[in-house]
C-alpha cells in the first residue's frame, strides 16, 4: 500500500487535531475493551456517545464492481438506520462504505494507516474533507506519519476495535480484510461476510470466513438483528421513485445492486439504448442510479 | 542529324505535379551515358533498363557522350517514371525516329527490359498537369483509368515502346482511352456490415451519432467486444464519398501506388489500421520523398488506431495539428509539403492493462494505480479532440446467438444522410459538420433553454463533469438533435450526451 516513502510528503494542512488519552472521558469506550489500546489517539472532527453503535464495512482495493454496489449500498442502509459506519479510507470497498453512509445522511469513522492529516491515497481529499464533517477521521499515528506497509495491518485492529462487527465485503485469499476479521474474533466482535460468486477470485476470503461461521449478510437486517440492534430497521418511507414516471421508471425498476450495462436494461426494458441512455443519464444526475465501471449501472435509493 | 532532343514528363512532389523536361544531348566523344538535374537511385538505374529496352526493341544505341538532363535541375528526381522519356529521347537525338505529334504530350512509364511499359505512381496528379498546360499523355496501359479520371486531357494507354514509337511518328496512332460512366453513387457493399454486429446496441447508436456529426470515437472496451468490428464499419454507414472527394481520394492512393487497378475510383470512404509500433514519419508523412502518411491515406475517411495507449506518445502528440487543421504540413531540409488530412479519428483501447476492468465474466486483476497510469498515457490534448467516449461490453457467446441481427449499414446511412444535410443547410458551406463548431458556433447554434441549463447545472454539480466537457456535450447533443430532426437542443438530447462522456468521470473509470 504504502511502500513508497515519498507519499508520506504529500499534501499536509492546517488542522485541528485532537490528541485523546486513555484518561479523557471522550476517550472511545468501545477501543477501551481491546488488549492494546492506542493512547493517544488522533481525532479530526468529532466522536460521539452514538458512535458505540458502529460496525465496519471492509474489503480488498481491488473490488468488482458487484463489491463496490454491496459496499455502497450496506454502507447506506446501516447509515440512515443510526449506524456508525467504520472503515480505511482505502480505494476500493472502504472508500464505497464511506461513501455511501455519507449518502445515507448518518455517521462514518475513517481509521487511518498513516497521520490524520496525511491525505491518502490523495485522490480522496474530498471524501475525506466529507467524512471528517459527518464523523471523523481518526490514527494511532502521529501527525505527518506516512503511509508506510506496516502500518496499515496494526491500524486494521482498531478498524475492528471500534465496532460491534465487521462486514467482509470482497477480499482474495491474504487481504487486509481477513486480518481485521482476525482482529475481530480476538476482540470478540462479530463476523460477518457477503458472500460472491464461487468463481470470483474477489470473494475468496468472505467464503472462507462463512465456511468457518461468520454470518452471512444478504440483507441489512441480517447485521442488526445478530448485533440486536433490530429495533433500528431500515426506514421504510416512501420510495423516492415514486416521482419518476414513463420511460425512467420503466428503466428505474429495472435496476437493482446487480450492476447492468444500457445494452442489457434495453432489452429487459424493451427500450432503445438512446431511450434508456436518456433515463440513466436522468436518474444519475436525482441520485437515482450510479455508474461503475463498463458504463455499469445500479440503483441508488437517496435523492437529493 | 539531330544532336538534341526535348522531350515532356513530369513527377510527382507531395500530392502536387510538376512538368519535367528530358533533355537528350548526343556528342561525339568516348561513349558515355550520364544523367543529371538530381536524379536519385532509380532514375540513375534508368540508363539499363533504357539500354536493354533500345536494343530488343531493334533500334541501336550509339557508342557516343549521351547526357540526359532533367529540368528543372534543382528538384531531387526520384522513381523510374522518366524510362519512356529518356528512350523516346535518345531515340529521336539520335535520328532514329521522327516524332511528328509530341508537342506538349507527357510521356509517363516505367520501362522493362524487353521494352514493355510497366505502371507508375501519380498519373492522376500528372494528368492534372497535363490537362492544366492543354495537353496530351502517353502512360502505361494499367494507369489509363486514373488518368482518364481527369476530364479534359487526352489519355494515351501504351504497352510498349515499340507502340508509343508508332504513335508518335504518326504510322500506328493509339485510340485514346475513354472512361466509363461512373456508376453509382451508392458504395459498393464491403466486406463489413452493421447486420453483423450483434447486440452492442449502445456501441451501435454512438457510430451513428459519430457519423452524423462527424464526431471523432474512443471505444473503451474488454478484448473480444468487437471494437475493431465496429470501427471497420463506420466507413459503411458514412455518406458516400461525392465524385470531387473520390478524385481527391484517388489522386492521394496514385502518388502512394495505392490505387487498385480497375475501373473508376473508390466511392466508399477509406479506412486506414496503422499498428501500434507506427512511427511519426509513416503516420503523418515525409521521409526523403514526403510521401503522403497514414492520416492522409485516411484523408475523407476513418483512421483506425487500435490499442490506443500503446502508440508511442510523440507519434499521438503529432495528432493533434492535423486533428484541428484537417491537413499537415510536412517540412523537410530541401522541401514543405501540405497534404490533405481530414478523417475521422477511431481510437479503442482496454479499459486497463489486463483489459478485464468492469467486466461481468472476469475478474480485473490491476490496482488502482496502475489503471490510473495506463489512463494517464493518453494527453488531455488529445482527449480534449474526441468528442465520443463508449464503452463497449465483451458480448457472451450466448449473447451472439440470442441477440437478433442488427439493423444494415445501409439503413443506418440514410438517417446519417438526413443529419448531414440538415448541418450543411445550418452552416452554409463553413463548415462541414457538428465536429468542426467553436464554441463561437456552439453560442450561436446551441442555444439552451432553463430546463436544459438546469439539467446541465445539475449533471455538473452531480457527476462531477469537468467545465471543458461542456462544449463537447454540446456539439453532440446538437447531432442528437439533428438526428431526430429537431430544432432545439432538449433536455433528453443532453441525457444522452452525457453517457458518452466517460473520460469526465475518472472517478467512475477508476472506480
Amino acid at each position: 500500500m504504502g511502500s513508497k516513502a515519498g507519499l508520506g510528503r504529500g499534501p499536509r494542512a492546517e488542522v485541528a487535531i485532537r490528541e485523546l488519552t486513555l484518561a479523557d472521558t471522550a476517550y472511545p469506550a468501545a477501543l477501551r475493551t481491546i488488549p492494546d489500546p492506542p493512547s493517544p489517539l488522533y481525532v479530526r472532527g468529532a466522536l460521539r456517545d452514538e458512535d458505540r453503535t458502529a460496525v465496519a464495512i471492509v474489503g480488498s482495493r481491488r473490488a468488482s464492481a458487484y463489491g463496490l454496489a454491496v459496499a455502497e449500498w450496506l454502507g447506506r442502509e446501516l447509515a440512515s438506520c443510526g449506524v456508525t459506519v467504520v472503515s480505511g479510507l482505502a480505494r476500493g470497498i472502504d472508500a464505497a462504505a464511506h461513501r455511501g453512509a455519507l449518502q445515507g445522511g448518518g455517521r462514518t469513522i475513517a481509521v487511518m494507516g498513516c497521520g490524520v492529516d496525511v491525505i491518502y491515497p490523495p485522490e480522496h481529499r474530498r471524501l475525506m474533507a466529507e467524512i471528517i464533517e459527518a464523523g471523523a477521521v481518526v490514527s494511532e499515528f502521529p501527525p505527518g506519519t506516512p503511509p508506510l506497509r506496516h502500518q496499515f495491518p496494526r491500524r486494521n485492529r482498531l478498524i475492528s476495535g471500534l465496532t460491534l462487527g465487521v462486514v467482509v465485503v470482497e477480499g482474495r485469499e491474504q487481504s487486509g480484510a481477513v486480518i481485521t476479521a482476525d482482529h475481530a474474533l480476538d476482540q470478540g466482535r462479530e463476523v460477518f461476510a457477503v458472500p460472491g460468486g464461487i468463481f470470483d477470485e474477489t470473494s475468496r476470503a468472505p467464503h472462507r470466513l462463512l465456511q468457518q461461521g461468520a454470518r452471512l449478510v444478504a440483507r441489512v437486517e441480517d447485521i442488526l438483528e445478530e448485533l440486536g440492534l433490530a429495533a433500528l430497521r431500515p426506514p421504510t418511507g416512501a420510495a423516492p421513485a415514486a416521482a419518476l414516471a414513463g420511460i425512467e421508471a420503466a428503466v428505474y425498476a429495472q435496476l437493482s445492486l446487480r450492476p447492468q450495462h444500457p445494452d442489457a436494461l434495453a432489452l429487459r426494458c424493451r427500450l432503445s439504448v438512446a431511450e434508456v441512455n436518456r433515463a440513466l443519464s436522468v436518474l444519475e444526475v436525482r441520485g437515482l442510479a450510479r455508474a461503475f465501471p463498463g458504463q455499469r449501472y445500479v440503483r441508488a435509493t437517496v435523492e437529493g | 542529324m539531330a544532336m538534341l532532343a526535348r522531350v515532356r514528363s513530369a513527377a510527382v512532389l507531395g500530392l502536387q505535379a510538376y512538368g519535367v523536361d528530358v533533355e537528350v544531348d548526343v556528342a561525339a566523344g568516348l561513349p558515355a551515358f550520364a544523367i543529371v538535374g538530381l536524379p536519385d537511385a532509380a532514375v540513375q538505374e534508368a540508363k539499363e533498363r533504357v539500354r536493354a529496352a533500345i536494343r530488343n526493341g531493334h533500334y541501336e544505341l550509339p557508342p557516343r557522350k549521351i547526357t540526359i538532363n532533367l529540368a528543372p535541375a534543382d528538384v531531387r528526381k526520384a522513381g523510374p517514371a522518366f524510362d519512356l522519356a529518356m528512350a523516346i529521347g535518345i531515340l529521336a537525338a539520335t535520328g532514329q525516329i521522327r516524332p511528328c505529334n509530341l508537342d506538349g504530350t507527357m510521356l509517363l512509364g516505367e520501362l522493362s527490359l524487353d521494352g514493355g511499359l510497366r505502371a507508375v505512381t501519380g498519373t492522376l496528379a500528372i494528368a492534372m498537369a497535363a490537362r492544366d498546360r492543354g495537353g496530351a499523355i502517353i502512360v502505361p496501359e494499367r494507369n489509363a483509368p486514373e488518368a482518364a479520371l481527369v476530364e479534359g486531357v487526352a489519355v494515351y494507354p501504351a504497352t510498349s515502346l515499340a507502340q508509343v514509337v508508332e504513335h508518335i511518328e504518326g504510322r500506328a496512332l493509339i485510340t485514346p482511352f475513354q472512361r466509363p460512366p461512373a456508376s453509382g453513387t451508392a458504395p459498393e457493399a464491403g466486406e463489413h456490415d452493421f447486420s453483423e454486429v450483434r447486440g452492442q446496441g449502445h456501441a451501435r447508436r454512438a457510430m451513428e451519432i459519430a457519423a452524423a456529426g462527424g464526431h471523432n470515437v474512443l471505444l473503451i472496451g474488454p478484448p473480444g467486444s468487437g471494437k475493431t468490428m465496429l470501427a471497420r464499419c463506420l466507413p459503411t454507414i458514412l455518406p458516400p464519398l461525392t465524385w470531387d472527394e473520390a478524385i481527391e481520394v484517388a489522386r492521394i492512393y496514385s502518388v502512394a501506388g495505392l490505387l487498385p487497378g480497375g475501373t473508376g475510383p473508390m466511392r466508399t470512404r477509406p479506412f486506414r489500421s496503422p499498428h501500434h509500433t507506427t512511427s511519426t514519419a509513416a503516420m503523418v508523412g515525409g521521409g526523403a520523398g514526403a510521401r503522403p502518411g497514414e492520416i492522409t491515406l485516411a484523408h475523407r475517411g476513418v483512421l483506425f488506431l487500435d490499442e490506443l495507449p500503446e502508440f508511442h506518445r510523440d507519434v499521438l502528440e503529432v495528432l493533434r495539428q492535423p486533428l484541428e487543421d484537417r491537413v499537415v504540413t510536412v517540412a523537410r531540409a530541401q522541401l514543405t509539403v501540405t497534404f490533405p488530412a481530414a478523417f475521422m479519428l477511431v481510437g479503442a483501447m482496454n479499459p486497463c492493462p489486463c483489459g478485464y476492468r468492469g467486466d461481468d465474466g472476469a475478474t480485473c486483476l490491476c490496482t488502482p494505480s496502475q489503471v490510473a497510469r495506463y489512463l494517464s498515457r493518453l494527453s488531455g490534448p488529445l482527449l480534449d479532440r474526441i468528442d465520443l467516449h463508449v464503452e463497449v461490453p465483451r458480448v457472451l457467446p450466448a449473447d451472439l446467438t440470442s441477440a437478433p441481427a442488427g439493423e444494415s449499414s445501409a439503413a443506418i446511412r440514410d438517417r446519417v444522410q438526413r443529419a448531414r444535410a440538415t448541418q450543411q443547410a445550418r452552416f452554409g458551406g463553413t463548415l462541414s459538420c457538428n465536429a468542426e463548431m467553436t464554441p463561437r458556433h456552439l453560442r450561436r447554434q446551441c442555444r439552451l433553454g432553463e430546463d436544459e441549463k438546469a439539467f446541465l447545472r445539475g449533471a455538473i454539480a452531480r457527476l462531477g463533469l469537468s467545465a471543458r466537457a461542456y462544449h463537447r456535450m454540446l456539439r453532440l447533443a446538437r447531432t442528437i438533435a439533428d438526428l431526430e430532426g429537431s430544432d432545439g437542443i432538449i433536455v433528453a438530447h443532453l441525457a444522452e450526451a452525457i453517457q458518452y462522456r466517460v473520460f469526465d468521470r475518472m472517478q467512475r473509470l477508476r472506480g
